[in-house]
């Protein structure tokens, strides 16, 4: 039988393999972009198993606000990606460092 | 949905149905011509809501207690909006002389506006990440809109992640205080939290909120984004980054401890005021290497959020008031500051670096009176309002028993008021150098003066703020 503890440890890794991609990262923006998406997916597992646990259906409404929003911010990434790498001409991530800090 | 939650939003669907009007007509007629009539335009339409939003009064709940129109909403929203208003406005010549002035930037700055207006306004967990992100999305872009330059870009690009990053935290947590207090409303988390003992779920689910909050209000350990993203943005911009978004995250950090987790005061006192060190202290002495202005005013602003914080850490409704006027009084001081930044030229390029200031005050006397003034105030001396400011905060720490933390606070000021003093020393006493001349519009001038005199004026009595300030603690801290 799989439970609400399985949904939230699966959660729970996603959400970690997202935050050690954004920081463990060297290679290439598009990457720490993809990592971002994982820890909102990860999120996204976590309150639609709450939701059905619960038997409320507030969670899975923030769900689709969470995954609405997402696209927004990936739309907005890559924008900013694309200007970036207008003026840079390279988007690894150890080039990103103009300014120190 | 009925008419009373339409009349209570109203603000800020005055302010959305007008970024969407404005952004029609400016995309099917001229684009950038009009530009200039937009900013202005947009300036007058967030004076007329402040207004608005300060005849209001009562305690509203809309939309099922998802959205709270209170004293403590209105406080935050009228500084929020006017201070939107001065930075759009003082900044126009500016961008325009840059080239910079587009009209989508009018209208991402009243988006987000309206998002923290929504922010400061949140009663539920979902209103709260809506609000964030429309607030975070519009800043992403604003701070890389001078896309032709390598440091702007890389600003956005900085912020996005970082900011992304952090909504991701605030999310996760979210995610686990709905699950383990099963609703997002902060008037049910509150009860689930209420017998005396919070659940390590919702205590977990606390902390990454916390985080996520801490890295908006940019607080040290979550502070790194900060310095760069001033640097690299447009001058006016980080006008902009400095003021109404920081207000609004603390209204929002306020709002989500108070309301949400009121019952748990001791379990976030501590994490706020480790916060509040932190954040005072790296401030401090992190600035005194700096030699750009910009990266400067940035540890800056980390300070001031540790002092703001140290409010907050209180946990009683006269640190909540002290944390208002604070934020009150920054935003002021922080528009005036800009307003002088933004404004130094040599040959027309923009100037950062602090020692073209070397003798400023001696060839310009008034504009250099105005900026000691504010510098003065910005370092916590005697006479001027940031010095009431601060002490209204380090008294609200005392009262709530935590001495050692205003002790710390008291330090870290004298640390801090080390390189506001020096960039007066530049003013008056600095060698001769290059120079730089101050290129101010009336606006610009009209903010700094105002400013400045605010900051000494003030000092008779706040302007009869620290009333509204009291009335809105009160309707926050039950």
């Amino acid at each position: 039988m799989v439970g609400l503890e399985h949904y939230l440890a699966v959660g729970a890794a996603l959400f970690v393999i997202g935050i050690f991609g954004l920081f463990l990262n060297r290679k290439n923006v598009i990457i720490l972009l993809m990592s971002i998406e994982l820890m909102l997916l990860s999120v996204n597992i976590n309150l639609v198993a709450f939701s059905s646990y619960l038997g409320d259906l507030t969670g899975q409404v923030f769900t689709l606000f969470v995954l609405t929003v997402a696209a927004a911010e990936a739309a907005i990434g890559l924008a900013i990606l694309v200007s970036f790498f207008r003026n840079r001409g390279t988007i690894a991530v150890e080039d990103v460092n103009v300014m120190k800090g | 949905m009925s008419s009373v939650d339409i009349q209570t939003v109203l603000p800020e669907l005055i302010l959305a149905v007008y970024a969407m009007v404005a952004l029609l007509g400016a995309v099917y007629t001229s684009k950038d011509g009009l530009a200039k009539p937009i900013t202005w335009i947009t300036g007058g339409v967030m004076v007329l809501v402040a207004l608005m939003v300060a005849g209001g009064d009562g305690n509203t709940a809309a939309f099922g207690g998802m959205f709270l129109d209170d004293a403590y909403s209105r406080f935050a929203k009228v500084a929020i909006l006017l201070a939107a208003a001065a930075v759009l406005v003082m900044g126009e010549a500016t961008m325009s002389r840059r080239g910079l002035l587009k009209f989508e930037y009018p209208i991402l700055v009243t988006l987000a506006t309206v998002g923290m207006m929504v922010m400061v306004s949140a009663g539920d967990l979902m209103t709260l990440y809506m609000g964030l992100e429309l607030q975070s999305l519009s800043l992403y872009v604003v701070a890389s809109l001078n896309r032709d330059s390598v440091k702007s870009t890389e600003a956005g690009l900085k912020y996005f992640v970082l900011g992304a990053l952090s909504s991701g935290l605030l999310l996760y947590g979210s995610s686990l205080v709905y699950g383990y207090s099963g609703t997002t409303l902060f008037s049910g988390i509150i009860e689930a939290a209420n017998h005396g003992q919070v659940g390590l779920g919702l205590l977990i689910g606390l902390v990454f909120v916390t985080a996520g909050l801490a890295f908006k209000v940019s607080a040290v350990p979550f502070h790194m984004w900060t310095p760069d993203v001033y640097e690299g943005a447009p001058t006016p911009v980080t006008a902009f980054f400095a003021t109404a978004p920081k207000l609004a995250a603390m209204g929002l950090f306020a709002r989500v401890l108070f309301d949400a987790f009121g019952q748990a005061v001791g379990d976030w006192q501590q994490i706020i005021a480790l916060l509040a060190v932190l954040s005072m202290f790296l401030g401090a002495v992190a600035a005194i290497g700096q030699t750009n202005i910009k990266r400067l005013m940035a540890f800056s602003s980390i300070a001031h959020m540790g002092f703001a914080l140290l409010g907050l850490a209180a946990g009683s409704a006269y640190g909540v008031q002290a944390m208002l006027l604070y934020m009150a009084v920054y935003l002021t001081m922080n528009i005036g500051t800009f307003a002088f930044i933004m404004s130094m030229e040599r040959d027309g390029r923009p100037v950062t670096d602090i020692s073209a200031l070397n003798q400023f005050a001696v060839n310009d006397k008034l504009k250099g009176l105005a900026m000691l003034i504010l510098l003065f105030s910005l370092a916590g001396v005697p006479p001027m309002l940031g010095f009431f400011a601060k002490y209204g905060v380090l008294i609200a720490a005392v009262q709530a028993g935590m001495a050692w933390l205003a002790v710390a606070g008291v330090i870290a000021s004298v640390i801090g008021a080390f390189y506001y003093l020096r960039i007066v020393y530049f003013m008056y006493f600095g060698e001769e150098g290059e120079g730089v001349e101050l290129n101010m519009s009336p606006a610009a001038w009209a903010a700094l003066m105002g400013s400045a005199a605010i900051i000494l004026l003030g000092v008779v009595n706040f302007f009869g703020i620290e009333g509204a300030a009291a009335a809105a603690a009160e309707a926050l801290v039950k």
